[in-house]
């Protein structure tokens, strides 16, 4: 082996190189596993089974509380009054056609449901997860819906989002059906 | 030669023992006038040993298990010996810690002790308060009470925020659909493991670029300019230990007094330390009627709620952080001490230390309408301090700053 200074160092600068990338590429695959273990176990991924609800007892102005993968669902039956409201506050709403937000293609309505007497929403406010408390009572100033007390957003009896709060969508519709008059079944729909 | 020092030498002959303890202690000359605001250095480092040894204690009692985990806690309560006193000290040193490193950071804000040469140094300390936070964070999930549950939901939801990968990021991170054992299993992982070793790190780091660059001091003097021509030491400058070493004992005393009286007297400290509604227990589907963060996060908190968006938002709370990282090249002056620099450094100084005071007021407190516009007019006054030192800075009428360091 020769020292001398001619040598050609690009043989040497390339394997460095060569070396550096493969090594990059090995460490990215351990890597895959290791952050893999953070997603939603089997465990988790299963207790995300559809849960069904007996709305049998349900009266108009109730709210019922499902626990869905962890999240309280609500079950809300409206009577005339309260679907009535949707159309008077329609014009504070961010998307009251339910544009932006995130619901079944069966429950981009107005009243985002299948049937209008009764809402089914996930009970997790889309701004920063908390749980919004149900407030049926219509007065002058408050058409009934829901308030977010974390950060004061408020959606109407639809779980449409207002205008001027920091949450930027309507309430999540999960998939659902009903199994029948008094049963709905909710985590699945039969559609998709 | 004695016993001892001929073990010493076998020592150093291996270890560079004795070079290490001269070059950050027994030689290591720091200027000789600092003043109170340079004990919060050396508390730091107080609380960090406090947290260590207590967490260390309480994870031999605790639980990381959804089920388990509230009634582990208060376990450690009532029935151990003395364990009352372990977990005070672990949640009255965690506030504690953001007390000192706060008025650390006003120090070197202060002093410009971030101007060049020590922007590694304040750099390596930006990330050390950033791995306090998460520190903080995580530690405040393993109680699981109701703020735990519900502080960890809302900071976590943070993320959802981000376009596109938002929400898959958001599931990865909690482990499950909502926060759940899974969640706060690996959140424990990483406060007793991970981030402690990020810190220790982080600290070490932090001395040896200060060690390199020497102190700063309250007068903004490079005290290596002028040096003894026969010893080369500076002549502004003692050696860090037994002058400031045993300094810093008066302060560790004075801090010890303070801490026992909230260890003892008030450790929830009227809600701000230990938060109410964090006696009960978790509960996924009941929000508490308030939430509010730990009052270290709460200015950070204010200015996320001032913001009427929710990606905005997000953005101007981590952009709040972002401009302290910056500060280094923000501040264009060559003056570091405020005591030689403008009047209009100083009404800004002032501005940002009362924007942020009060944005850690509303932040604790429910929204009201009027309260957000005055976390608005706050939030302008915390980035208005950076935008405008950024223009005062290139031109600024300061005074002469002298050779010597003043008394």
């Amino acid at each position: 082996m020769s020292s001398d200074s001619t040598e050609d160092k690009s043989r040497r600068r390339f394997l460095t190189a060569a070396t550096s990338a493969v090594g990059a590429v090995g460490l990215g695959f351990v890597a895959w596993p290791f952050l893999s273990t953070w997603n939603p176990s089997a465990r988790a991924q299963s207790a995300g089974a559809p849960v069904e609800a007996d709305i049998g007892k349900l009266e108009p102005g109730q709210q019922l509380i499902v626990k869905w993968r962890g999240k309280p669902v609500w079950v809300v039956r409206r009577d005339a009054e309260a679907i009535a409201t949707l159309d008077k506050v329609s014009g504070e709403l961010r998307d009251p056609n339910s544009d932006e937000s995130n619901q079944p293609a069966y429950a981009k309505n107005k009243t985002r449901s299948i049937k209008e007497e009764y809402l089914v929403v996930v009970g997790i406010c889309t701004h920063l997860g908390c749980s919004p408390t149900f407030r049926p009572e219509i007065t002058a100033d408050w058409m009934g819906g829901f308030f977010c007390p974390c950060h004061g957003s408020k959606f109407d009896y639809s779980g449409r989002v207002f205008q001027g709060v920091p949450a930027p969508t309507n309430l999540e519709i999960p998939p659902y059906r009903f199994v029948s008059d008094n049963v709905v079944l909710i985590g699945e729909d039969g559609v998709a | 030669m004695s016993k001892a020092s001929d073990l010493m030498g076998w020592i150093d002959a291996r270890f560079p023992a004795t070079k290490m303890w001269e070059e950050h202690l027994s030689k290591y000359y720091a200027p000789k006038n600092f003043n109170f605001w340079y004990f919060f250095g050396s508390l730091a480092l107080l609380v960090l040993v406090i947290q260590i040894v207590t967490g260390i204690f309480l994870t031999m009692q605790y639980k990381p298990d959804g089920e388990q985990a509230f009634a582990s806690v208060e376990y450690i309560m009532r029935d151990v010996d003395w364990g009352w006193l372990i977990r005070y000290m672990h949640s009255t040193g965690a506030s504690a810690f953001f007390v000192v490193i706060y008025l650390h950071m006003f120090r070197g804000m202060m002093y410009g002790s971030y101007q060049k040469p020590r922007e590694l140094v304040w750099l390596f300390g930006m990330f050390i308060f950033l791995a306090l936070m998460a520190e903080a964070f995580m530690g405040y999930l393993l109680p699981w009470g109701q703020m735990s549950y519900w502080g960890a939901q809302v900071i976590i939801s943070l993320f959802s925020a981000i376009p596109v990968i938002g929400d898959d990021l958001t599931l990865w991170i909690r482990g499950d659909f909502v926060i759940s054992d899974a969640t706060l299993n690996r959140f424990f992982a990483l406060h007793v493991v991970a981030v402690p070793i990020i810190l220790l790190m982080l600290v070490v780091m932090h001395i040896i670029a200060l060690h390199e660059v020497g102190s700063n001091n309250p007068d903004g003097v490079d005290i290596k300019k002028l040096k003894d021509p026969e010893t080369k030491i500076p002549l502004d400058g003692i050696p860090f230990h037994p002058y400031y070493s045993v300094k810093d004992i008066v302060g560790v005393v004075v801090f010890l007094m303070f801490f026992s009286a909230v260890v003892f007297f008030m450790p929830e400290m009227k809600g701000y330390f230990l938060e109410y509604a964090n006696f009960v227990p978790a509960d996924p589907f009941k929000t508490p009627e308030h939430i509010a963060p730990v009052w270290y996060f709460t200015p950070f908190y204010a200015i996320l709620r001032a913001v009427p968006d929710k990606l905005l938002g997000v953005i101007a709370m981590f952009a709040a952080i972002v401009m302290l990282f910056l500060l280094p090249w923000l501040d264009r002056g060559k003056v570091r001490s405020i005591r030689y620099r403008s009047g209009t450094f100083k009404v800004l100084l002032v501005m940002f230390v009362i924007s942020f005071v009060v944005l850690g007021y509303l932040g604790a407190l429910p929204a009201t309408e009027i309260r957000t516009m005055f976390a608005r007019i706050f939030t302008a006054g915390y980035f208005g301090y950076f935008i405008a030192l950024w223009f005062i800075s290139k031109n600024e009428n300061t005074k002469p700053v002298p050779e010597r360091v003043t008394s």
